[in-house]
């Protein structure tokens, strides 16, 4: 089959999905939409719809993410006049309300709707390009998420999908390559090298088989960029492996995915049974000579996976370990073949040139990071969501305007990036444009783009000692900079949130954090002690109150702080005393309650329970 | 659980499988998916399979986080320790899941009801602090509401 007619059909598809004699509803259904209960909402369409003996006239459909994950669950509905509206924050107990409104009246309901979606805009709402978290993006590797269904390969071809293969194809390798190169594309799994560069090492070395791996195996506690595209728009990087497999002349690909996210597998292996219907896989490929299979492969719980070499053992049936490196992959890596690894991110982008040109891409961005990154923005923020901006753009357009700013009016006091491999970056670099240079200029990196917003309430020391708990958790324990260091951080960062800190010991901090990242095997050992390196940094004073005064500044270590009431505000409403887990709270009725510090194990429950702000600590 | 080295499941498990010592992590998965944790007589049969030791497979398996090698509870909660989750709050909910079963992460009740896994990340930050029971996602959880929710499980 000619890749016309292959569009042809993808078009005709796409007309059904827009059908003006139907209703239809899409309901964002990847793993936070469900957390959120998207799959009670839709039961209670279907339920709701069948009364009013409308369901046989509606589609229903679940999409992927549209980023918006703070207004979960997030519904579009089109009625038969083709008025699209998007709904946040949708409960069950509401559905008939929005059916009844839209689809029966013709209007809107008013209190959950956030947008609209369709491209002629409606006066009485704004339009979903005029959210204010949308207004700074732009979104090229999330194109299609929440947008097409994520389980019809016909979707994401009649909106351009697929071209940019047909277009490679068309090229030769060298070409190919020589696009990624022109539109400076950077490694998105955090590390920032220059993919076209990548491709040309693998594709010079000489051998009878090479390999390709998407490397989906998104450890880092606090990024989900790469979940969320798997889900919502699969194919978007199974191209771009293709288009990866092309040009350094491999002809079997590896998708090794974190076997936490049951849903990208699932949606992965999906899409891979309608690439081989389509013809897009097996041999020669829309007609050419490029022959290509995709197998995958579930990690299985080890972050240390997601370094490279050590990605690579875990394919092999071993221990993911990871080796000194030369050789590097694109010499000797899968199976001791030349293999190159790119991240998901990465190659959704890789499609999306292909599809559009390398000059496209590159008018994104800055002049050393081209084109736009995402990054899963969490934390102490007021919109949560999955976002993608132009690089380049500063950290308060991404809190301030995208993210609404930090949580219930508190004051920002940094923003984590890099996860354990990052930094704390503190408020006073909040103009600092986010790109590959300034990122590592202020001691944090870009790393594959979880952003954490932390507020007045955390404490630095207790975000370093969370940071080597996972790492130090986590080192294979192959090298001993990483083994022994990471132990060593973490046993002194404990004992300083306990108040058995001493001066000298933030000395020892840095020496060894120095150690590690000159003497580590990978990239893991290298980049464990950067948390505790840049709070050193930015936040000395805060590790010297523990030390010296034994106080903890934000009131978060537990040894350092006790919980009263303040009499005055306390009207005795017995929240507090319901709230607390180990029944530390006594008082009558009506009159000041008393927490007995013996019992209390200062969990933070009353304060959280308390209404009136009548919960000190001190 | 009878003993897995005769269930005639695992054996035409492992025969979907061929030798190639590639195999073995996705046979682990299976093998635990199917039967819930990795028993002595599954290791044994899996090195067999494989022409591996005990020994290598033992090395593979206690590697990663993943395998178990005692059965889980009836219910299993995994509590998210993730970034976002830990700024939410997410040690008071292990804490009162600790505190209203009585084990720790990794542990399984003795009356064979609850097991409890600290998780790394779930990837639905948004949602943090997020607790999942038996493959359910629960967002936006306090220590009390889980509470609640391990109650209701009862």
């Amino acid at each position: 089959m000619s890749f016309q007619t292959i569009q042809q059909q993808a078009k005709t598809e796409w007309e059904l999905f827009d059908r003006p004699d139907r209703f239809r509803i899409l309901v964002g259904s990847a793993t936070c939409g469900r957390a959120a209960g998207s799959q009670e909402v839709i039961e209670k369409f279907r339920e709701e719809l069948a009364n009013r003996h409308l369901l046989a006239e509606t589609d229903i459909y679940e999409v992927g993410c549209l980023g918006l994950c703070y207004a979960e669950v997030l519904v579009e509905i089109q009625g038969k006049d083709g008025r699209r509206i998007l709904y946040q924050s949708v409960e069950p107990r509401r559905v008939a309300d929005l059916i009844d409104a839209q689809l029966v009246q013709g209007g809107i309901y008013e209190p959950l709707a956030m947008a609209c979606t369709q491209s002629e805009t409606d006066t009485s709402i704004p339009a979903f390009s005029d959210l204010e978290i949308m207004q700074s993006q732009v979104r090229i590797v999330l194109r299609n998420c929440g947008i097409i269904d994520p389980t019809n390969v016909e979707h994401y071809i009649a909106r351009g999908g697929y071209s940019g293969l047909a277009r490679a194809l068309q090229m030769s390798a060298d070409q190919v390559i020589e696009e990624i190169q022109q539109s400076g594309l950077r490694g998105r799994g955090g590390a920032g090298f220059p993919t076209g560069m990548k491709w040309s090492f693998a594709r010079r070395t000489e051998s009878d088989r090479k390999y390709v791996i998407c490397n989906a195996d998104e450890g880092d506690p606090g990024a989900f960029m790469d979940r969320s595209v798997l889900e919502g728009d699969p194919h978007a990087v199974l191209e771009g492996l293709l288009v990866a497999g092309y040009a350094i002349g491999a002809d079997t690909g590896y998708v090794y995915c974190r076997a936490e996210y049951p849903l990208a597998i699932e949606r992965l292996q999906q899409a891979i049974v309608q690439m081989h219907e389509k013809g897009l896989l097996g041999a020669n490929i829309l007609g050419s000579n490029f022959s290509f299979s995709i197998k995958i492969k579930k990690g299985a719980g080890a972050f240390v996976c997601g370094e490279e070499t050590s990605l690579m053992q875990s394919i092999e049936g071993k221990r993911g370990m990871p080796r000194s490196k030369p050789p590097f992959p694109a010499v000797s890596g899968l199976f001791e073949k030349p293999t190159n690894i790119n991240n998901v991110e990465t190659l959704a982008a890789v499609s999306a040139i292909m599809e559009k040109g390398a000059a496209w891409y590159a008018g994104y961005g800055t002049e050393k990071s081209r084109g736009t990154k995402t990054f899963a923005l969490a934390g102490k923020i007021t919109r949560t969501g999955l976002i993608e901006v132009p690089m380049g753009i500063s950290l308060r357009t991404i809190i301030e305007d995208i993210g609404g700013g930090v949580l219930d009016g508190k004051t920002f006091k940094a923003v984590q990036t890099g996860g354990p491999s990052g930094g704390c970056i503190p408020a006073q670099y909040i103009d600092l444009p986010v790109d590959y240079e300034h990122l590592a200029e202020v001691g944090s990196i870009m790393g594959s783009g979880g952003m954490i917003v932390i507020d007045e309430a955390s404490c630095m020391v207790d975000m370093a000692r969370y940071f080597l708990t996972f790492t130090e958790n986590e080192s294979c324990g192959k090298c001993v900079p990483c083994r022994m260091g990471t132990q060593h951080l973490l046993n002194i960062l404990t004992d300083i949130t306990q108040g058995k800190g001493k001066p000298e010991h933030l000395d020892t901090l840095r020496k060894i954090g120095a150690t590690m990242k000159n003497g580590s095997l990978c990239g893991l050992g290298q980049t464990a002690a950067n948390p505790v390196l840049t709070t050193l940094t930015h936040y000395e004073d805060e590790y010297l109150e523990h030390i010296d005064n034994l106080k903890c500044p934000a009131g978060a270590c537990r040894s350092l702080i006790h919980f009263s009431i303040d009499a005055a505000q306390c009207t005795g409403c017995g929240a507090c005393s319901r709230a607390c887990p180990v029944d530390a709270i006594s008082g009558t009725r009506k009159e000041p309650h008393a927490i007995d510090q013996q019992t209390c194990i200062c969990c933070g429950s009353c304060r959280d329970a308390c209404k009136f702000e009548a919960v000190l600590v001190s | 659980m009878p003993g897995q080295s005769t269930d005639s499941s695992l054996i035409s498990l492992l025969a979907e499988y061929g030798k190639e010592r590639e195999n073995l992590i996705p046979l682990l998965q299976e093998v635990q998916e199917r039967f819930q944790f990795l028993s002595p007589e599954a290791v044994r049969a899996v090195a067999d399979h494989l022409d591996l030791s005990e020994n290598d497979v033992y090395g593979v398996a206690t590697f990663y986080a993943q395998f178990r090698f005692v059965p889980p509870g009836l219910h299993h909660i995994k509590v998210c320790e993730g970034t976002a989750c830990h700024v939410r709050g997410s040690d008071h909910i292990l804490e009162a899941v600790e505190r209203s079963i009585g084990i720790k992460p990794g542990q399984t009740s003795e009356d064979g009801s609850y097991s409890l896994e600290r998780v790394a990340c779930f990837g639905s930050c948004a949602l943090a602090p997020v607790v999942v029971v038996d493959d359910k996602v629960h967002g936006r959880m306090t220590g009390n509401k889980t509470q609640k929710l391990i109650e209701e499980e009862e």
